[in-house]
């Protein structure tokens, strides 16, 4: 039942074969009996599952089903919950249960899906192995010393490991395609504003972006179709049509154009990862695409633009965890100053932290022009490079990652080490284009992503374009040993 | 030495909106504590703020209402620090791209003449929640009710040069921002705050001296105070030879004491930069047309009015379009009373005095300018005395009676103004007084008008207070005097 | 760029979180690391290059004044540290 993906099992409830109840018990069951070798659950909530399974299966039978109706996932932890749990992996938020639902749960509960729990994740989204979590790192379900990526590590796991059909997860520099190219899974970051930023906990707020995370294409269109919408709760959301992603995942792709950009495919890249992507490109040709190189020459400048605006935006995004209203407080605060440094210091994790400071420290005065408004020019640049790139090609593929995973602890101490993780998926943030990383192969026995980045609201493409190449191949149905 | 001072003040005006400036949340005063603060003024986790187009119009009317260039493009900035009643840890403002470019207003002055105070921006921001410092066991309660709560900040050029100019200033702005509706301009609940940045300079000297800054003076007489008190201060460390320090200061009203707050050097770096979960404002040409067309008439062109159309005095005429209740009140009064000048003079006079012995608003008043109205209509067909007309006054503002004759009926006060019948009175006091009509006779003009007052008291003694005392003199003149 | 021991206190400080001696010298390395990498940006070009706020350039869209919310103070003091008389409690704020 748990290799089943979310359309199979969408279709064997609306048969009758399986209920919700029955459905949602056995990934609980598999939570419990498997995850304590992931780590990839911080939250699972086994009653309120329950409960939501039943109604799902007796609003089944008021024949009210939309096509999640019944079916089990799982969240980020980073999205409030109503009642719920939501830690955003941090200590600071240890107890903090939200009164009230972030838009993007809200529609999954309004389309009478079923939540487990809350995925495994670094702390506040910082991080690319989800070893910055307070609740411990979630592991790689394809190597037990190896990360599973990060930050959305944990739903990519728990998604890799059949624990859930699928999950949802936020990308601010690749969190969703990093961990799902690492894991082995189809992960899809939409255009920036495509999904509700609303009631998820904000790390950098020109770059966040809520997506989708399963084992095919097909399941990332279907989850899409519930998240992706206007909000009016959210001012950088994007009112315009939604399409039925699922409808257009049968096109040929003949005609498709890829361009490759050539910056993305260097001499850093190992002979074994440039040929594994090689060959799913390869594959592309055989179903009717055609390839050409071209240019984002201002690529190099992305990790350092994006590490200016990030920490420059959570700097402020996470002064609001200051002890008062809600979250974690220090014990005896001696007064006012105690409590927020001591808080904050004992609330935070390193890297969080860090980042903090090094986004203060952009931020200051004198700084300011040097640091954060040079990289929002930057950012116009890296943008410009895409416009012009995707003028002659319709989507561009890369890999997602320099490398399969890496061992726990290799980059850990070394933060520049672990930032140049990103380097081919952080730009895609900075322009706020769709991309979306699918299974294409296994270097050293372990799961390597081809990235695949179109234009503005291209979401539709970039699954057709994944769907098509799951019909022709089965990496994605891969597990581990 | 002479020194000149220079004053420019910074005022936030909080807006009259129904709802917050980024959440539906109610701003209505007075509600218990943080009952008024949802999910996005609490700064809960993940929460969004989405602007109020009210206070986007507000900020517009007002900048059409000084003549200022209007922000087409105007942005919002995060201002960083950290403080209890500041829920995210940074204040929404604007900066660079401020709603309301360069503009002016003008003051007048005591001595009739008018100066033009150049405004150099207003811009949107939010306001702050309140600490309060009553003792929870050695702790501050925060309430944020008032957080999210919208102001403009307005903040003049360095253009004034006493206090009492700034006062003037001030008053006009108040008189304003009430004007166009979009401030209630209740000081007592902090609707509008100032902050006075004031330094000295050898009197002629071009270059400006250090200033300071005195924060959050919420009345127009604890200002006038804080800025007598700041330039004596100043005055006696300079006459020493010493240096003003850059510093912002905070004023006691009460003790008429100032005290350093923050120097410069201590001053917050505020990392300001433009809010990531915030878009750029665009104000179109349809959108400022909307603000126009809402714009009431304001207090410079209602004065001229009130002047050609009530035949009101410069003087009378100021003091009653300036607020916009009270031109409101008056307008009434006057209308119904057919006696503007009547009108203005009871406006300003017995209603202005109890507005401010009760401390009260206009528009808190008992009485409603239609009822001035008709008791002005009563003092002027002289059916009321001046002092039963206070009497009648008295019994509308207690809610006695709400009708105006009937409270003349009920309380005897109609004035006998039938001339045969006063005339009768009148010989009939005359008659038991011929000692003091001799020295009447005998006495020249000026103290005849003294010996006036001998006959009147018991003439309205005869008439039981209701003979009117206007035609009883004009009698007695003709009698006395053949 | 680098940076001193003293601009680590004094961003730490304005970020209030407290940072030990030991800290400040772990920071120090890794902060200055962090910001040689971003000094790259200095080699680019970016004259006449207009700042992005929104990948779109959307411009906002802008609420009607309604009231829409209610008052939740329960729920949310619930899940405050400290409350009392419907107010969050914090140590003594001296202005």
């Amino acid at each position: 039942m748990h290799n089943k993906s979310v359309a199979e099992l969408s279709r064997d409830l609306a048969a009758g074969e399986v209920s919700s109840v029955e459905l949602t018990q056995h990934f609980l069951d598999r939570i419990k009996q498997e995850d304590s070798k992931y780590n990839s659950f911080i939250t699972v909530c086994e009653d309120e599952a329950l409960a939501d399974a039943r109604k799902a299966d007796e609003r089944r039978r008021q024949g009210d089903a939309t096509p999640w109706t019944g079916i089990p996932f799982a969240h980020k932890d980073i999205f409030c919950t109503n009642g719920v749990r939501t830690t955003c992996a941090s200590k600071m938020l240890e107890n903090f249960v939200p009164p009230y639902d972030a838009t993007v749960t809200a529609n999954f509960r309004d389309a009478g899906a079923v939540c487990l729990g809350k995925t495994n994740m670094d702390e506040f989204a910082m991080g690319s192995s989800n070893e910055t979590s307070y609740f411990g790192a979630a592991t790689n379900p394809w190597g037990s010393d190896l990360v599973p990526g990060g930050s959305s590590g944990g739903s990519a796991a728990a998604v890799a490991a059949r624990l859930a059909p699928a999950a949802t997860a936020t990308d601010t520099g690749g969190s969703i395609r990093q961990p799902a190219a690492l894991c082995g899974v189809t992960g899809l970051k939409p255009t920036y504003g495509r999904v509700s930023r609303y009631g998820m906990i904000a790390f950098a707020s020109s770059l966040d972006q809520a997506g989708t995370m399963a084992r095919t294409a097909e399941d990332n269109a279907m989850m899409l179709n519930v998240m992706a919408g206007y909000d009016a709760k959210d001012s950088t959301c994007i009112d315009r049509a939604v399409p039925d992603y699922t409808a257009t995942l049968q096109e040929p792709l003949t005609g498709l154009k890829i361009g490759l950009p050539k910056e993305y495919f260097t001499d850093q890249l190992s002979p074994a990862m440039a040929q594994t992507i090689r060959d799913a490109i390869a594959e592309y040709e055989q179903l009717g695409a055609t390839v050409k190189e071209v240019s984002l020459p201002n690529a190099n400048l992305a990790i350092a633009a994006y590490y200016v605006i990030a920490p420059a935006e959570a700097s402020a995004n996470l002064s609001r965890f200051d002890g008062v209203r809600y979250g974690y407080r220090c014990e005896d605060p001696r007064d006012l100053l105690d409590l927020y440094t001591r808080t904050r210091e004992e609330g935070f994790g390193a890297e969080v932290k860090r980042r903090i400071l090094v986004g203060s420290y952009a931020l200051s005065a004198g700084y300011y022009d040097a640091y954060y408004l040079k990289a929002q020019k930057v950012r116009r640049l890296i943008q410009q490079d895409f416009v012009n790139a995707l003028k002659d090609v319709d989507v561009l593929m890369s890999p997602t990652c320099p490398s399969p995973a890496f061992a726990t602890g290799e980059k850990a101490n070394d933060p520049v080490t672990m930032y140049l993780e990103d380097i081919f998926t952080i730009a895609v943030n900075l322009a706020g284009l769709p991309a979306l990383s699918l299974p294409a192969g296994l270097v050293d026995g372990l799961p390597v992503g081809l990235q695949i980045i179109g234009d503005y609201f291209s979401e539709a493409r970039l699954l057709n374009a994944a769907h098509q190449y799951q019909q022709v191949t089965d990496w994605h149905q891969r597990t581990p040993e | 030495m002479q020194w000149d001072v220079v004053i420019g003040l910074e005022i936030h005006v909080q807006l009259a909106t129904k709802t917050k400036i980024f959440s539906g949340s109610s701003t209505a005063y007075g509600a218990e504590p943080n009952t008024q603060a949802n999910a996005v003024d609490l700064a809960m986790p993940g929460t969004l703020p989405v602007p109020n187009e009210e206070a986007f119009r507000y900020a517009v009317m007002f900048g059409l209402a000084i003549d200022a260039e209007i922000g087409r493009r105007s942005v919002f900035e995060r201002k960083n620090y950290f403080y209890p009643d500041l829920p995210k840890g940074y204040q929404t403002t604007q900066l660079a791209q401020p709603i309301v470019g360069p503009g002016h207003v003008e003051i007048d002055l005591p001595d009739g003449s008018t100066k033009t105070i150049r405004i150099h921006h207003a811009h949107l921001e939010e306001d702050a929640g309140k600490s309060l410092h009553e003792d929870f066991h050695g702790m501050s309660g925060i309430d944020l009710n008032r957080a999210g709560t919208p102001l403009i900040e307005v903040v003049t050029e360095p253009d004034m040069r006493s206090a009492e100019e700034a006062v003037a200033f001030a008053k006009k702005l108040h008189s304003l921002v009430t004007s166009l509706g979009i401030c209630d301009g209740d000081m007592s609940q902090g609707s509008m705050r100032f902050d006075v940045n004031i330094s000295l300079k050898p009197q002629g000297q071009e270059e400006f001296g250090t200033r300071t800054e005195t924060k959050n003076l919420n009345s127009f007489r604890f200002m006038e105070q804080a800025i007598a008190h700041e330039i004596e201060r100043q005055m006696e460390i300079l006459e020493d030879g010493g240096e003003i320090v850059q510093e912002t200061r905070l004023y006691n009203g009460d003790r008429d004491e100032s005290r350093s707050m923050r120097t410069k050097e201590e001053a917050n770096d505020y990392r300001y930069f433009p809010c990531p979960d915030l878009l750029p404002v665009e104000i179109d040409d349809t959108f400022i047309e909307q603000c126009r067309s809402r714009l009431p008439e304001l207090p410079d062109a209602r004065k001229a009015r009130f002047k050609e159309q009530y035949g009101l005095n410069d003087y009378d005429a100021g003091l009653l379009s300036g607020d916009a209740n009270l031109a409101r009140f008056f307008e009434a009064a006057a209308d119904r009373g057919k006696d503007a000048k009547l009108a203005a003079n009871w406006v300003l006079g017995e209603f202005s005095a109890r507005l401010n012995a009760e401390d009260k608003a206009v528009v808190d008043s008992p009485i409603s300018g239609a009822q001035l109205g008709d008791l002005i209509v009563r003092i002027a067909d002289d059916s009321v005395s001046s002092a039963g007309a206070k009497k009648v006054f008295e019994a509308l503002w207690t809610g006695e009676n709400d009708k105006v004759d009937a409270i003349i009926d009920a309380k005897g006060l109609k004035q006998v103004s039938d001339t045969g019948e006063l005339e009768k009175m009148v010989d009939e006091v005359l008659a038991g007084m011929p000692d003091q009509i001799q020295q009447y006779q005998e006495a020249d003009e000026k103290k005849r008008k003294k010996l006036m007052g001998g006959f009147m008291g018991p003439l309205m003694k005869a008439s039981k207070g209701q003979g009117n005392p206007k035609l009883f003199t004009e009698i007695l003149k003709k009698k006395l005097e053949g | 760029m680098t940076i001193s021991r003293e601009d680590v206190e004094k961003v730490a400080m304005l970020a209030r979180i407290r940072v030990d001696e030991q800290q400040v010298s772990e920071l120090e390395k890794d902060l200055g690391n962090i910001l040689n990498l971003v000094d790259q940006l200095q080699s680019a070009n970016t004259e006449n290059t207009e700042p992005m706020a929104h990948p779109l350039d959307a411009v906002q869209k802008l609420r009607a004044d309604e009231v829409t919310e209610t008052n939740q103070r329960e729920a949310f003091q619930a899940i405050a540290p400290a409350t009392e008389a419907g107010l969050y409690l914090v140590p003594k704020v001296i202005d």
